[in-house]
């Protein structure tokens, strides 16, 4: 079960990879598809190991994805709370 | 699973951006913004309101930085950030000064100025993206880059030897010296959340990726090779000598924090050698009246 | 206008130098911070001023050279302070760069020039006037600066008072041309009470962040300002940019602010024809001079008088902008003007450009060193005459 999920702002992401490669659980995975200026964004290929770390957020260059916890009771995402 | 989760989520690294000017004008696989992360968590975390901060920086790739931050920004002439941060910081020592700035800038062309306020130990946080090269330029060999690497200046390897920036600033007297990877974003954010707490001289150097103009010459073929590269040679040794973290093409890459030492800062010396011939800030008569606003009135400087 | 705070003024009559009465009108402008770099023979000025500046609740710091200078002078600036600093030609040379960087990012300052001989090293002890189109195009790119140039210790006070008083209205660097001979030059300055001397007050907003457009220019072509922590968010670059500061690099722009930046000058230019004129009634002829080449040339008029010639003095205290509408004018009423200057022939091109042909223009170079002999403006003026 997911403890967090990532925010992606497809647009802004220039496809470099580190968020990928330095997730912890290996959640993410580059996407096949191309957003507006012809870079892959990241996809979360495996949802369910996520912890909501985002230790994806502090490697990504272009502020493009975010990671948050879900609060414990809710399964629902928690605004302001990180790290 | 679609590729954009699209939730009322507030990533809190945009409260210092300037998101107007998003996205950046860095290439894919640049580090910069990597730092940025790092320090925008570090700075977030140590409650300084953020209006007392400027941030300054000269020119290249990583003297965008200023840019792209909501703080008051200077984005200055090429090599002289620390200098206008040092007119800053004395004219209004109630701001957080930081300098962010690439290695071509502070350590080349700006080089005597690193020395001498370090030297001084000025109240400044001086953030150094060292990318080993001139990037915003075309990618020319700079003081940092490896001997014997390529750039578009030295196409049959550098005949220098590279400058190893942090023992420099030890040996002129810096409070405070670092060095990490754009790897260690952690450990980063830990090192800038410290030195900001600190006073005096404390100088950082981030060792980022450049794939457009230093790695594609020097086989590492994008940002994540060199990010690899970085995790592979980096070896954590606090408290090293600085002359033992020399930064040689291939060689380890030691990371840490290597200075933390305590001296008065120049404004503390100065208080205390002139103890009660100074007179901070003497009353000033209305400075604006036609504008109705007395100094005391619309700031606190 | 508000003026000046009793704690930075010297009220009094004094026996000063040019250099410390420098000092002094800046002090009394308001200026509490200064950066400089030791530098003959301009180095007397920031001496007095980080002597008197504990007592004044400021400070003056050494750089590690003129481009630090130049530009930490600039730092205090933005911080909320008005600051100037102190060079000498070699000096002069390297601050061309920030000169041209608080020209582009209108920040208000004063860069006094005490000239020497040049070029390079020259002459460090003795007088020139060499700098006079430096001070005019010295920095890369098109700007337009104010150049005021004293030919006395108490105009070096009362010059340097109106220096920092024309930076702080036109948000741009004045340039305070002495030189060696006026800022070593001792004689009796008289500085007034604090509130005889007019101070130009920061054109500061009172706009609240958000509202306000750091670069947005007001209806004299002058945009207000903020200072760095007063929570506005300023973003200021030497790139060109639009009016929140924003880097906006094209050409259009580049037009826009380029011609506001002349503009914001020319559009007062009358207000800055600030000249000194003497035996201008029945002249004609007339020798147009600054700074200290002025007090030979009075001698010489005089001697050209007892001679029988109707000459005049026309002494400029503001060389930049040049009084283009003056200087053309007097050229269709005379039959020659002399210039005399310690240099090879700068001001006298901005002469001979005003005078149009209508009148002779003579020129009186002199590489400097020393200044020229009465004999010698004598002569030129009978040349003229001829
Ligand atoms: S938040 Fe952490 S676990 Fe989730 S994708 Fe990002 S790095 Fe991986
Ligand atoms: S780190 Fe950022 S820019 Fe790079 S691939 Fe991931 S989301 Fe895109
Ligand atoms: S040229 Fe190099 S340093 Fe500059 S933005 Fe591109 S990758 Fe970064």
């Amino acid at each position: 079960m997911a403890r967090g999920s990532v925010a992606v702002t497809t647009e802004r992401c220039k496809g470099c990879g580190f968020c990928v490669e330095f997730c912890p659980t290996k959640v993410l995975a580059l996407s096949s598809a191309f957003n507006a200026k012809g870079y892959h964004a990241p996809y979360m290929e495996d949802p369910d190991k996520c912890s909501g770390c985002n230790l994806c957020g502090m490697y990504c260059p272009d502020f493009a994805i975010y990671g948050y916890r879900f609060p414990k009771e809710t399964g629902e995402p928690a605004e302001g709370k990180q790290q | 699973m679609s590729t954009t989760v699209d939730f009322p989520i507030h990533n809190p690294v945009e409260d210092i951006l300037r998101m107007d000017r998003i996205p950046t004008i860095w290439c894919p696989g640049c580090g910069i913004g990597t730092s940025v992360n790092s320090f925008a968590y570090a700075l977030l975390s140590t409650g300084i309101e953020l209006k007392k901060v400027a941030i300054v920086s000269g020119i290249g790739c990583s003297g965008r930085v200023s840019g792209y931050t909501k703080m008051d920004s200077f984005h200055v002439t090429h090599g002289r950030a620390i200098p206008f941060a040092t007119g800053l910081k004395l004219a209004n020592p109630e701001l957080t000064v930081v300098v962010y700035s690439g290695d071509g800038d502070l350590t080349s062309i700006g080089g005597n100025h690193l020395i001498h306020a370090a030297r001084r130990n000025m109240d400044l946080l001086v953030v150094c993206v060292n990318n080993m090269i001139y990037a915003m330029t075309g990618g020319q060999a700079a003081a940092t880059t490896p001997g014997a690497a390529i750039s578009t200046t030295t196409p049959y390897g550098s005949f220098e030897p590279e400058l190893n920036i942090a023992h420099l600033v030890d040996a002129a007297g810096a409070s405070f010296v670092a060095r990490w990877t754009v790897f260690h974003v952690k450990m980063l954010e830990k090192t800038m959340k410290e030195a900001l707490s600190k006073k005096g001289f404390r100088f950082i150097e981030v060792l980022s990726p450049c794939p457009t103009l230093y790695g594609r010459r020097n086989n590492l073929a994008d940002g994540l090779a060199a990010m690899k590269d970085y995790k592979e040679r980096s070896k954590i040794r606090n408290g090293a000598p600085t002359h033992e973290t020399a930064l040689v093409q291939g060689g380890e890459i030691v990371v840490g924090k290597f200075v933390d030492r305590e001296r008065p800062d120049y404004l503390t010396l100065m208080r205390q050698q002139l103890g009660a011939n100074y007179h901070p800030l003497p009353p000033q008569p209305d400075e604006n009246p036609e504008a109705g606003v007395a100094k005391e009135d619309c700031c606190s400087c | 206008m508000t003026h000046a705070n009793p704690n930075s003024v010297l009220t009094g009559t004094h026996f000063m130098n040019g250099d410390a009465a420098c000092c002094e009108g800046l002090l009394a402008a308001g200026a509490r911070f200064a950066a400089g770099y030791p530098i003959t023979p301009s180095t007397e000025v920031v001496e007095r001023f980080a002597a008197r500046t504990p007592k004044t609740g400021g400070l003056f710091i050494q750089m590690e050279d003129e481009l630090a200078a130049s530009i930490a002078i600039q730092g205090m600036v933005w911080a909320g302070e008005k600051s100037f600093t102190v060079t000498s030609g070699p000096g002069f040379s390297l601050m061309m760069e920030h000169i041209g960087y608080a020209a582009m990012t209108e920040t208000p300052c004063v860069f006094v020039d005490v000239q020497r001989g040049g070029p390079s090293t020259g002459l460090p002890t003795l007088p020139a006037q060499g700098d006079m189109m430096q001070a005019r195009f010295g920095s890369h790119g098109d700007y337009l600066t104010i150049a005021l140039v004293p030919d006395s210790p108490q105009e070096c006070f009362d010059l340097a008072v109106e220096s920092m008083n024309l930076a702080e209205r036109f948000r741009i660097p004045v340039m305070f041309m002495m030189d060696e001979c006026v800022g070593h030059m001792t004689e009796k300055v008289v500085i007034p009470p604090a509130e005889q001397i007019p101070v130009y007050p920061r054109r500061r907003t009172t706009k609240k962040p958000g509202e306000y457009l750091p670069f947005a220019p007001g209806e004299d072509l002058v945009p207000e300002m903020a200072h760095a922590g007063e929570g506005h968010g300023l973003f200021v670059t030497g790139l060109t940019h639009d009016d929140r500061g924003y880097p906006l690099m094209n050409p259009a722009q580049q037009h826009k602010l380029v011609n506001r930046l002349f503009d914001k000058i020319l559009r007062a230019a009358d207000d800055l024809v600030m000249v000194e004129e003497e035996g201008m009634e029945d002249a004609e002829a007339v020798v147009i001079c600054y700074g200290i080449t002025s007090r030979v040339a009075r001698r010489g008029i005089q001697l050209a008088r007892e001679k029988g010639h109707k000459v005049g003095l026309m002494r400029l205290k503001c060389v930049w902008p040049f009084p283009e509408k003056l200087v053309h004018g007097l050229a269709g009423r005379m039959k020659a003007i002399v210039v005399p200057e310690l240099n090879l022939g700068q001001v006298v091109l901005e002469v001979e450009r005003c005078a149009a042909g209508q009148c002779r223009v003579i020129r009186l170079p002199h590489a400097g060193g020393t200044v020229h002999k009465p004999a010698d403006i004598v002569a030129a003026i009978e040349r003229g005459m001829a």
